[in-house]
């Protein structure tokens, strides 16, 4: 039965309260920068138009902070319940940064976000501003910690396994902090909610334009959200490219099912577009191998030959491996340290996890009985093995494939739309800059499209990164199958029901106060 | 001086929620949430599986338990 199992309910749950979330977090991130950029020209001019424009957007941050505002939380509760497991198993390593992620939300964004809504009167115009640029950052600061905890999941770096509790332990806070794949997926999650609050704005000024109304307001904002999506989305762009590095060297098989890569060759093309045949299936891989060799990746496809392998490894003839390579292994690869090394198939894999996971059992048995000769040779056993630990649980090969379509789709839209936003803000600007935005009521509407269209790109981002790197809760360390808690099922299908009833209306509130607040208008 | 600087910060919040007009509503959907989430949610339907164990040595043989015997579903 479809999604009959407790792991599949659980990442269903999971995924869909994520994904509520982070409708919200986006905006919060990049509205506040905005609006400090705002409220900075109000300070520096003294012109009370833009304060009142400062005012407006604040309001906008205001009621979807509001509504966004613990749905986070939700996805805590989740962790203690659906995945106790991953819980216990990750530590420290999740704990610290939560926490600091805790604090900081609390005091900076608590305290000064008070300064900001009721100070306007109360403090002097610098002591508003800084509260205003405070919470920006703290916002921003936030998300730093919860994405360093991410980035744990996909490398995990400066930590080590304690056999008596089962738990991870933070060794090098630095390693954890700084490791590229944290540093990389910082900047281009913040600046995709730098580009989102600016289409957003962008749309939100377009519909006042498209109605004769503000247009002063309407077109100031424009231009203010327009550079700062501009110079985001370079940055963007900047970091994915990192981001596609990283993905490259730590998590292969990410890349193999973003590229829709089965086989891997020495000057990998990269697809800029292409429809993913359905017959050639995975699952065939051993069920039906003459199937699978027959059928052919692609219905239709775009590429650049050679592409992959210039941007994974800036060399043209740089050998990117597959699915299938991934697989067999016998490629060589840089591990943790830089050396090169040649990867071992995914049954070797599986069986020094399966040597890990026994080496743990012997482990505890020893420990519980005080055989202290017994406890060495079983902590051996699970310590020169533990790189493979989670591959102990897998049953086949195949089921270290992500799945395809869904990743390939997802990247690929994101891509496209990513692309669509750089010409979008070019145009933006060049318009704005002839003032002939307001004559042109096709980019006006275009300008709208645009909302929900960064919000799918958004989205499709996360998609990529959390089902790209299935099966894994932490890469290769711990599957989603040993990760999730021995729950009733039943209960995650009436807490997936509840979720849906309370999200729903908590959703058709917010975007009934925003609209509401829209038509009011800056001068309400 | 100290109880000075507690009224001015009571009277800065009392003033500026008394003066809110937006905030009412979002307060009132803020209140609503966090009730359901933590009176609701927490309460009912996600009490932890780990927080029926005593101390964190039962809490580690419960998951080693689950990670050394347990069919995996992945």
């Amino acid at each position: 039965m479809f999604l009959a199992s407790l792991a599949d309910l659980s990442r269903l749950q999971f995924a869909l309260t994520a994904m509520y979330h982070w409708l919200f977090v986006p905006l919060t991130l990049g509205l506040g920068f905005i609006i400090a950029i705002m409220e900075t020209f109000y300070v520096r001019s003294g012109n009370e138009f833009w304060k009142r424009t400062t005012k407006f957007w604040m309001n906008i941050f205001a009621i979807n902070f509001a509504i966004g505002v613990a749905t986070g939380i939700i996805l805590e509760f989740q962790f203690g319940t659906n995945w106790s497991n991953y819980s216990w198993f990750v530590g420290d390593i999740f704990g610290a940064p939560l926490a600091i992620e805790g604090i900081l939300a609390f005091f900076l964004e608590s305290t000064f976000f008070a300064i900001m809504f009721f100070g306007w009167n109360k403090v002097s115009k610098n002591a508003h501003l800084i509260s205003t640029w405070l919470v920006a950052i703290g916002t921003n600061l936030s998300a730093l910690w919860i994405l360093v905890a991410n980035a744990w999941m996909q490398y995990p770096v400066g930590m080590a396994f304690n056999p008596d509790s089962a738990r991870n332990e933070m060794v090098d806070f630095w390693a954890v902090l700084f490791s590229p794949v944290a540093i990389n997926k910082f900047i281009h999650t913040v600046t995709n909610g730098y580009v989102l609050a600016s289409i957003v704005v962008i749309g939100i000024s377009a519909w006042y334009l498209l109605h004769k109304r503000e247009e002063e307001f309407a077109r100031k904002s424009i231009k203010t959200s327009a550079v700062f999506g501009l110079v985001s989305l370079l940055v963007l762009i900047w970091s994915g490219d990192g981001s596609s590095v990283q993905v490259a060297k730590k998590q292969p098989m990410k890349l193999a099912a973003m590229e829709g890569l089965y086989k891997g060759q020495t000057g990998t093309p990269i697809i800029v577009a292409g429809i993913l045949n359905p017959g050639k299936s995975v699952k065939n891989i051993a069920d039906n191998p003459i199937k699978y060799e027959s059928e052919d990746a692609f219905i239709f496809k775009i590429s650049i030959p050679q592409g992959l392998s210039l941007l994974v490894d800036r060399k043209t003839n740089t050998f990117v491996p597959g699915i299938e390579d991934i697989l067999k292994g016998g490629y060589t690869y840089l591990d943790k340290d830089g050396v090169p090394k040649t990867a071992p198939p995914i049954e070797e894999r599986m069986a020094k996890g399966k040597l890990a996971v026994e080496g743990l059992a012997l482990y505890q048995k020893a420990r519980l009985a005080g055989d202290e000769e017994g406890k060495g040779l079983a902590y051996t056993q699970l310590m020169d093995n533990f790189d493979h630990f989670g591959y102990g649980y897998i049953e086949k090969p195949t089921d270290v494939i992500p799945n395809v379509p869904l990743t390939f789709y997802a990247f690929h839209i994101m891509i496209m739309l990513g692309i669509y936003f750089l010409l979008f803000f070019i145009i933006t600007l060049y318009m704005e800059k002839k003032a002939i935005i307001s004559k042109h009521r096709w980019f006006l509407y275009l300008a709208i499209i645009s909302i929900p269209l960064v919000y799918i790109c958004s989205q499709a981002g996360w998609v990529v990164a959390e089902v790209g790197r299935q099966p894994w809760t932490i890469q290769d360390l711990l599957p989603v199958g040993a990760a999730v808690s021995g729950i009733n099922p039943g209960a995650v299908r009436t807490t997936i029901l509840l979720f849906f009833i309370l999200f729903t209306a908590l959703l058709i509130a917010e975007l009934g106060i925003i609209f509401k607040v829209i038509k009011k208008g800056p001068g309400a | 001086m100290n109880s000075n600087i507690i009224k001015r910060i009571w009277l800065f919040y009392y003033d500026g929620f008394r003066g809110m007009t937006l905030g009412k509503t979002l307060w009132i959907i803020i209140v609503i949430k966090l009730f359901i989430m933590f009176f609701v949610l927490k309460l009912f339907f996600f009490r932890g599986e780990l927080s029926s164990y005593q101390n964190d040595d039962e809490k580690s043989r419960h998951v080693i338990e689950n990670l050394t015997t347990s069919k995996p579903n992945t």
